[in-house]
C-alpha cells in the first residue's frame, strides 16, 4: 500500500477526476442521475486518496517532500513532472478534497439555470485537478499549467451559470487574472535563464539562485512579476476589484469554490515559489507588502460595510480576511506564515460556508438585498443559527477556527524577521487590530440585519422559506465540524504546517542579523540578503 | 524541577516563579470545573428540550457539582497555602540588554528572599498547539484569586439558574437561556484559572460572546439586538488593546528568556515584570493596552456606555453577567497580571497614575448617572459602573488585597440588588421606578427587605460587607492626611477624596431607588405579590452573604474580633510569591472607619430627607404618590436643570459613539471607500481594458487595414486570415486576448533577461 501511494497516491488523487469526466463525457446529457454519481463517487473516490495519503504521511518530517514522483516531463523544454506533499501544501488538498464532494452534495437537487448537471459538473471536476495539481507541483511549468487550468472552468462557471451581469463579472475575472499569470510566467521564464538551472524544479531554481548570484535587481523584478500574478489572484488590495464583481454573479458552488480554494492558489505562490526561491527580494518587497496587506484589511472592511447586497459583503469581507494571511505571510518567519496557512484555511472553511449560506438564503427569499432580509431565525431558526455561528467565526471568534488565522497573524507582525524594519510592522499590527473592530462590526450588523428581528411582511408568510434541508445538513455539517475542531485544538493544522514552514525558509531570513557581526553573515552566506557589503565592518541592519 | 542555567553575555539569574506542579488533586484538577458546564451547554444545546424541564435540571445540577468541587478546591488551597513544602519552579534567565544593571536588580528581588513564607500556585499544562517551533499549552494556575472567583462564580451562576426556572418561567427560548448560562459559566471559569494570556483571552472573547447572545435573548426587538450589538462593538474596540498588549507581553518575555521565541504563561510574565527584568516600556504600553480592554469589559470611563444598554437582557443575565461576575474580568486581569500594571505604571510611590484616575473618574461618573435614572436596572448598572470603578481604582493605589475583597463583597450584595430588582419587576411588569413601582414594601416583604439590606452593604455601613471592603481600600489610598494611618504604595490623596464622595453619592442613591420602589404608593397597574421561593431563596442566600461576607476580611488590630479571623481573606487569597510583586499593605485607621462611615450616613440623611421628609409631604399634599418634589431644584435653578439635562444625556457620549464613531464609520466613510473603489480603482481596471481594446482596434484599422493589409492584399486569402483573426479582439474572444497575452508575456521575459 505504502508502495502503491508512494509511486501513485499524488498522481492518482490530481487525476482521478479528469477519469471522472471521461465516464462523463461518455454518459448522453440526459441522464442526470448517473452524472450526479459519477461526480460525486469521483470526488469521494478523491477524498479517500487523500485520507490515504493523510495516513501515510509522515508527520514528524513533515518539512520533508513525501510521495515525491520526479519524471522527465517536455524534455524539450526541460520541464519535469515532479510532484510531492509536505506540510504545507497538506492541509489545502485536504481542503480542496473536502469541499468539492460537498459542493457536489449541494448542488445536488438545485443546479442554478440553465441547469445542464453535465457540464456543470465536469466542470466542478476539471477545477479538482488543477487545484490540487497546483499545490502538488514541485516544478514551475508543472505549476503554471495547473494554476492556468483552473481559470477556465471557473470562467465558464461564472460566464454560463452566473448572475444577469455575468458576461462583465466572468470575461474581468478572466482577464485580470491572466494578465498577472502572464506576467508570472515572464519571472518563471527569467529566473530559469538567468540562473542556467538544469530544470524548473524549485529547489534547484532555488539553490541555483543562491549560488549563481543573480543580481539584486533582477531578484526584485522578478519577484514583482510573482507578486502581481499572486496578488491578484489572493486578491490584494488595489487588485481586488474582480473578486466582488465575480463572487456576486458566480453560481453558490462556483462562490464556494472560489472563496475556499482558489483564492489560495495566490497565497500558497507566494509561501510555496516567491519567498522560498527570492528571499533577498523577498525582505526588499515585504514591507510593501504588508502595507497592501493592512490597507486591504482596512479598506476591505469599510467596503463591506457600505455594501447593500449579502454576497457581494462576504465578497469584500474576504479582501480584509486574505488582508491577514498576506501581513502574516510579509512578516517572513516562520511563526507567521504558520498563521498564514491557518488563515487560509480557516478563511476557506468560513466563508465558503457563509457563501453556501448566501446562496441557501437567495434560494429561500430570491433577493439576498440586506434590506428587504430580517427574520431568519424565526423563520428557519437551524439556518439562522448556523449563520450566527459562521458569523462569529469570520470575525475572529476564539473556540473556532478564525481566531486562529486572525490572532497569531496579528502576533507575528509585532516581530517580523530579522531586516525588516520593526515599527513599520509593529505600526501595521495595530491597524490590523483595528480591523477585527470593523470585522465585528460588519459581520454583526449583518446578522442582526438578517437573522434577527421579525420576518419583513413580504417574506412572513413565504412557504419557500424552510429551515435546512437534507442536502444542506450533508453538505455542511462536516465544514461546521471543521470550524468547530480547528478552533478549538489549532493543532490539527500547525502540527502539519510548522515542520514544513520552517524547512521551506531561507536560513537567512532566520539568522539574527543583530546578534551576529558581519563576518558570521557573510560567511553563512546571507550577506547578499540583507544588502551587506562585502568586507563592511558594522552588520547594523534592520534592527 | 529546575531549568537549566545558560550563561550568557549579560549573565544568568534564577528566578523562581512562585509555582509547582504539584499538590493537592483538587488544586491539580481543577480543570474538571470549567469542563462540567462546558458539557452541559453541548447537551441542552441539543437534548435540553426533550428534557422534562427544558435542560434547566442539568444546568442546575452541573453548576451545583462545580459550586461543590470549588469549595472543596478552596479549601485544598487552604491548606496547600501554608504547608506545601514541594518543588518549585524557577527559571533561569538571561538577561540580553544592559546585563549588569538589571541583572543585579533581578537578583535583589528574586534570590534575595524577599518573600519570607511562599504560597505556591498550582500550575498544570498540556500542549495546545505548535506554531513557529514554539509550543503554545493551555493549563490551570490555582492559587488565591483563582479559588475566590471560582467560589464566587459557581455560587452566583448556581444560585441565578434557580432563580431563572422561576423569573422566565415560560420563555419563548428557555433551553436555549439556560445553555448559554452554562457555557458562560463555562467560560467564566476558565477565565480565572487560565494559565497563560492566550487562554486569558479565549475565554475573555467567549465570555462577551455569552454576553451578546444573553443581551440579545429577546432579538426579535430591535433594542434589544442594539444592545447587544453596542455591547460587543465596545468591547471589541477593548479587545483591540488586548490583543496587542498580549502580543507586547508575548515578545518582551520572549527576548527576556534564553531560547524562547516568546511566552504567553501569566506566572513568566509576572514573575520576570516584578523582578524588573521586562524594559519598562514596553511594560508601560502593555498596561496602557490592558487597560482598553479593562475599561471596556469593566465599564470603566470612557467605553462604560455599552453596560447601562445590556441590562436590555433578562434580569439574572443583568445579575450574573452584568454585576457578578463577567464584567469583573476586567479588574480580575489586572490582579491577575498585577506584576505588570505595577511595574509598568510605577504603582509603587506614586501619588497618580492612569489606572487610579481611569477608576477614580468612573466611580464618581457612575455615581453621578445613578441619580437621574428611571429604570431601577439601570440605577443598578450605573452603580455597578462607580463599584468597578472602585475597584480598579484599589488597584490602580495599590491596594490589592482590597480590590479583591470588594469585588468578592459585591458580587453578592450586587447580585442581589439585581436578583431583588428582578423580583419587583416581574411582579410589576415593567421596569420604571416612577411609573410602575412605589409601595412594594407591604406587598413584596421579601424581596423588601434584602433589597434594603443589600442597598446598605452597597453603601458600606457598619457591619455590612460593603463596609469592610470599601474602607480597606479607602486605606489603601495611603493618601490619609489626618487620618494618620501606616503603610501603603503611594500617597493618592486624590483617589481617598474620590472614594469618599462616591461613598456619600452611593448612599444618596441608593436611598432614592429604596424609596421610588418600595415606599410611597404603588403607582403601577395591577395587583403585585412577592415572588416564588425560587426566587426568594437565591435572595436571603445572597442578603446573608452580603451581612456577612465582610467579616471574612476584618482588619488586623479589630480588637473586637478574634486574631485569626483578621485578614484571613488576604492571607489565603493574596499570592506571595515570585509571580507576584512586593506591594506594600496599609494599616488600618480607625478615625477613616469612622470618617466614611459619617460620609455614608451624611449621604444617607440628605436623601432621606429628601423623600422620607419632604416628598412624603408634598405626596400627602397633593393625595398622590410623587416621585419627586414638583418645585425641586432642577426647576427652580437653571444651573441645576443643565446639569441634569447633561447628566440623562449620560454626557453626550453616547451621541459621539453612535452617532459619530459609529455612524461615521459606517455611513461617509464605508460608503466614501467605497465610491473611491467603483469610481477609482474598478472604473481605473475598466479602462486599462476599454484601451486594451480600443488599441486593437486601432492597430486593426490603422496597421492592418491600411498597412499591412496594403501590403499583403496580393496575396489574398491570407490577408483575409489575419484580419479575421485581428477582428476577434473586439469580439471579445477570450483565447485571443490569451494569445496575445502570452506573446506579450514572452517578449516582456526576453526583455527583462537582456536588461537585468
Amino acid at each position: 500500500m505504502e508502495y502503491l501511494l508512494d509511486g501513485w497516491g499524488i498522481t492518482l488523487a490530481t487525476f482521478s477526476p479528469l477519469v471522472g469526466v471521461a465516464i462523463m463525457l461518455l454518459i448522453p446529457r440526459e441522464r442526470e442521475d448517473q452524472h450526479r454519481m459519477v461526480a460525486l463517487v469521483t470526488s469521494l473516490w478523491v477524498a479517500f486518496v487523500g485520507l490515504l495519503l493523510l495516513f501515510w504521511f509522515d508527520l514528524d518530517a513533515t518539512g520533508r517532500l513525501q510521495y515525491v514522483v520526479d519524471e522527465m516531463w517536455i524534455d524539450v523544454i526541460r520541464s519535469r513532472y515532479m510532484v510531492g506533499i509536505d506540510g504545507m501544501s497538506l492541509p489545502l488538498i485536504l481542503l480542496t478534497m473536502l469541499i468539492v464532494p460537498l459542493c457536489i452534495i449541494y448542488s445536488w437537487d438545485h443546479f442554478p439555470e440553465p441547469r445542464n448537471p453535465k457540464a456543470f459538473l465536469i466542470l466542478i471536476l476539471i477545477l479538482e485537478t488543477g487545484m490540487i495539481g497546483t499545490f502538488v507541483a514541485q516544478d514551475m511549468v508543472l505549476f503554471f499549467v495547473f494554476f492556468e487550468i483552473v481559470l477556465l472552468p471557473m470562467f465558464f462557471m461564472i460566464a454560463v451559470w452566473g448572475g444577469p451581469n455575468r458576461r462583465y463579472a466572468s470575461l474581468k475575472f478572466f482577464l485580470f487574472t491572466l494578465f498577472g499569470s502572464a506576467l508570472m510566467l515572464v519571472s518563471f521564464l527569467a529566473l530559469f535563464f538567468l540562473t542556467g538551472a538544469e530544470s524548473f524544479v524549485f529547489a534547484e531554481i532555488a539553490d541555483n539562485v543562491l549560488s549563481h548570484g543573480v543580481s539584486r535587481t533582477a531578484q526584485l523584478w522578478i519577484f514583482g512579476g510573482m507578486f502581481l500574478g499572486f496578488g491578484i489572484k489572493v486578491p490584494m488590495f488595489p487588485f481586488h476589484t474582480w473578486l466582488p464583481d465575480a463572487h456576486t454573479e458566480a453560481p453558490t458552488v462556483g462562490s464556494v469554490i472560489l472563496a475556499a480554494v482558489l483564492l489560495k492558489l495566490g497565497t500558497y505562490g507566494f509561501i510555496r515559489v516567491a519567498i522560498p526561491i527570492l528571499p533577498e527580494a523577498a525582505v526588499e518587497w515585504a514591507p510593501w507588502i504588508g502595507l497592501l496587506a493592512v490597507v486591504g484589511i482596512i479598506y476591505g472592511a469599510l467596503g463591506c460595510l457600505a455594501q447593500t447586497d449579502m454576497k457581494r459583503l462576504i465578497a469584500f469581507s474576504s479582501v480584509a480576511h486574505m488582508g491577514f494571511v498576506m501581513l502574516a505571510i510579509a512578516t517572513l518567519t516562520d511563526f507567521g506564515i504558520n498563521a498564514a496557512i491557518m488563515g487560509m484555511v480557516a478563511h476557506g472553511l468560513i466563508t465558503g460556508m457563509l457563501f453556501f449560506l448566501a446562496g441557501s438564503i437567495k434560494e429561500r427569499y430570491h433577493t439576498l438585498e440586506i434590506s428587504r432580509l430580517g427574520g431568519l431565525l424565526v423563520q428557519a431558526p437551524r439556518m439562522g443559527w448556523i449563520f450566527g455561528i459562521c458569523a462569529m467565526a469570520s470575525l475572529g471568534l476564539p473556540g473556532l477556527a478564525g481566531f486562529w488565522g486572525e490572532f497569531p497573524a496579528i502576533l507575528s507582525a509585532y516581530s517580523p524577521a530579522n531586516g525588516l524594519p520593526v515599527e513599520t510592522f509593529r505600526t501595521f499590527m495595530v491597524i490590523a487590530a483595528l480591523g477585527t473592530v470593523l470585522a465585528a462590526g460588519y459581520l454583526l450588523w449583518l446578522l442582526q440585519r438578517v437573522a434577527f428581528g421579525s420576518p419583513p411582511d413580504e417574506f412572513a408568510e413565504n412557504p419557500d422559506i424552510v429551515d435546512v434541508t437534507r442536502h444542506e445538513w450533508l453538505a455542511w455539517a462536516p465544514i461546521l465540524a471543521f470550524i468547530v475542531a480547528i478552533g478549538i485544538y489549532p493543532n490539527l493544522v500547525f502540527r502539519v504546517t510548522d515542520g514544513a514552514v520552517d524547512a521551506s525558509l531561507n536560513t537567512c531570513l532566520k539568522v539574527n542579523v543583530v546578534e551576529l557581526s558581519a563576518a558570521e553573515i557573510e560567511a553563512l552566506g546571507c550577506a547578499d540578503v540583507y544588502d551587506i557589503g562585502g568586507g563592511d565592518e558594522h552588520a547594523a541592519v534592520g534592527g | 524541577m529546575t531549568d537549566l542555567l545558560v550563561l550568557a553575555a549579560g549573565g544568568a539569574v534564577d528566578l523562581p516563579l512562585g509555582i509547582t506542579e504539584g499538590g493537592n488533586w483538587f488544586l491539580r484538577n481543577a480543570w474538571l470545573i470549567p469542563l462540567l458546564p462546558a458539557l452541559s451547554f453541548v447537551v441542552i444545546l441539543f437534548f435540553g428540550k426533550r428534557m422534562p424541564r427544558g435542560g434547566s435540571e442539568l444546568g442546575i445540577a452541573v453548576l451545583g457539582i462545580a459550586f461543590v468541587l470549588a469549595l472543596l478546591t478552596g479549601a485544598a488551597w487552604i491548606g496547600h497555602r501554608d504547608n506545601y513544602h514541594g518543588d518549585e519552579i524557577h527559571r533561569a534567565v538571561v538577561v540580553v540588554d544592559d546585563g549588569g544593571h538589571s541583572g543585579a536588580d533581578a537578583a535583589d528581588h528574586g534570590s534575595g528572599g524577599g518573600h519570607a513564607e511562599q504560597s505556591l500556585a498550582v500550575v498544570n499544562t498540556v500542549t495546545w498547539f505548535q506554531a513557529g517551533g514554539v509550543e503554545f499549552s493551555v493549563g490551570t494556575l490555582v492559587d488565591g484569586p483563582a479559588v475566590m472567583m471560582l467560589i464566587v462564580v459557581t455560587l452566583v451562576s448556581l444560585l441565578v439558574h434557580v432563580y431563572s426556572t422561576e423569573y422566565i418561567q415560560d420563555d419563548r427560548r428557555y433551553t436555549h437561556f439556560f445553555a448559554f448560562l452554562s457555557l458562560f459559566s463555562a467560560s467564566m471559569l476558565m477565565l480565572v484559572i487560565s494559565e497563560n494570556t492566550l487562554q486569558l483571552l479565549t475565554s475573555w472573547e467567549l465570555v462577551g460572546v455569552c454576553s451578546f447572545v444573553l443581551i440579545g435573548h429577546w432579538w426579535e426587538e430591535k433594542p434589544n439586538s442594539d444592545a447587544a450589538l453596542k455591547a460587543f462593538l465596545t468591547n471589541r474596540v477593548g479587545d483591540m488593546g488586548l490583543i496587542v498588549g498580549v502580543s507586547i507581553l508575548f515578545f518582551s518575555v520572549g527576548s527576556a528568556l534564553p531560547d524562547r521565541f516568546g511566552s504567553f504563561s501569566i506566572a513568566e510574565t509576572n514573575a520576570l515584570a516584578s523582578a524588573g527584568m521586562l524594559p519598562q516600556t514596553a511594560l508601560l504600553v502593555a498596561a496602557c493596552c490592558l487597560m482598553a480592554a479593562v475599561m471596556s469589559k469593566s465599564g470603566q470611563f470612557f467605553l462604560h456606555t455599552w453596560l447601562p444598554d445590556a441590562m436590555a437582557g433578562p434580569t439574572p443575565v443583568s445579575a450574573l453577567i452584568h454585576a457578578a461576575t463577567m464584567v469583573v474580568a476586567g479588574v480580575y486581569m489586572i490582579a491577575r497580571l498585577y506584576g505588570v500594571f505595577f511595574e509598568g505604571l510605577s504603582i509603587g510611590g506614586s501619588s497618580i497614575n492612569l489606572m487610579a484616575v481611569i477608576g477614580g473618574i468612573t466611580t464618581l461618573v457612575g455615581a453621578c448617572l445613578a441619580f437621574v435614572q428611571r429604570d431601577i436596572k439601570k440605577v443598578l448598572a450605573y452603580s455597578t459602573i462607580s463599584q468597578l470603578g472602585y475597584m480598579v481604582m484599589a488597584l490602580g493605589v495599590g491596594a490589592w488585597t482590597a480590590a479583591m475583597f470588594h469585588l468578592f463583597t459585591h458580587a453578592f450584595f450586587k447580585a442581589c440588588l439585581f436578583l431583588g430588582s428582578g423580583s419587583a419587576a416581574h411582579a410589576v411588569h415593567g421596569f420604571d421606578m416612577k411609573s410602575d413601582m412605589g409601595g412594594l414594601r407591604k406587598v413584596m416583604p421579601h424581596t423588601y427587605r434584602t433589597f434594603v439590606i443589600a442597598s446598605i452593604a452597597l453603601a458600606g455601613l457598619p457591619p455590612f460587607a460593603g463596609f469592610w471592603s470599601k474602607d480597606e481600600i479607602l486605606v489603601g489610598t495611603g493618601g490619609w492626611g489626618l487620618f494618620g494611618g501606616t503603610g501603603g504604595n503611594g500617597a493618592y490623596t486624590l483617589m481617598l477624596v474620590m472614594g469618599m464622595v462616591t461613598a456619600a453619592l452611593t448612599a444618596a442613591y441608593m436611598t432614592r431607588c429604596v424609596y421610588l420602589t418600595f415606599f410611597g404608593e404603588f403607582r403601577g397597574h395591577g395587583e403585585p405579590h412577592e415572588s416564588g421561593r425560587r426566587i426568594t431563596v437565591p435572595l436571603w442566600i445572597l442578603a446573608g452573604l452580603a451581612v456577612g461576607a465582610g467579616l471574612l476580611n476584618m482588619p488586623s488590630g479589630f480588637q473586637l474580633a478574634p486574631g485569626s479571623m483578621q485578614e484571613r481573606f488576604g492571607h489565603v487569597v493574596e499570592p506571595v510569591a515570585g509571580y507576584f510583586p512586593v506591594i506594600s499593605h496599609a494599616g488600618p485607621s480607625w478615625s477613616l472607619a469612622i470618617a466614611s462611615t459619617l460620609v455614608v450616613l451624611t449621604g444617607f440623611a440628605v436623601a432621606g430627607w429628601y423623600y422620607f421628609v419632604r416628598v412624603e409631604a408634598a405626596s400627602a399634599a397633593a393625595g398622590r404618590s410623587l416621585t419627586e418634589l414638583p418645585d425641586g431644584p432642577t426647576s427652580r435653578y437653571a444651573l441645576a436643570r443643565m446639569g441634569h439635562t447633561f447628566l440623562v444625556n449620560k454626557y453626550y457620549l453616547d451621541h459621539l459613539y453612535t452617532g459619530i464613531v459609529a455612524g461615521g464609520t459606517k455611513g461617509p466613510v464605508a460608503a466614501a471607500a467605497y465610491r473611491f473603489d467603483q469610481r477609482v480603482i474598478d472604473r481605473g481596471v475598466d479602462l486599462v481594458g476599454e484601451t486594451a481594446v480600443s488599441a486593437g482596434r486601432a492597430v486593426y484599422d490603422k496597421v492592418d487595414q491600411m498597412v499591412v493589409d496594403g501590403v499583403v492584399n496580393a496575396s489574398g486569402r491570407v490577408a483575409l486570415d489575419t484580419g479575421g483573426k485581428l477582428r476577434k479582439i473586439q469580439s471579445g474572444r477570450i483565447q485571443d486576448y490569451a494569445a496575445i497575452l502570452f506573446a506579450a508575456a514572452t517578449v516582456l521575459a526576453g526583455i527583462l533577461i537582456v536588461i537585468v
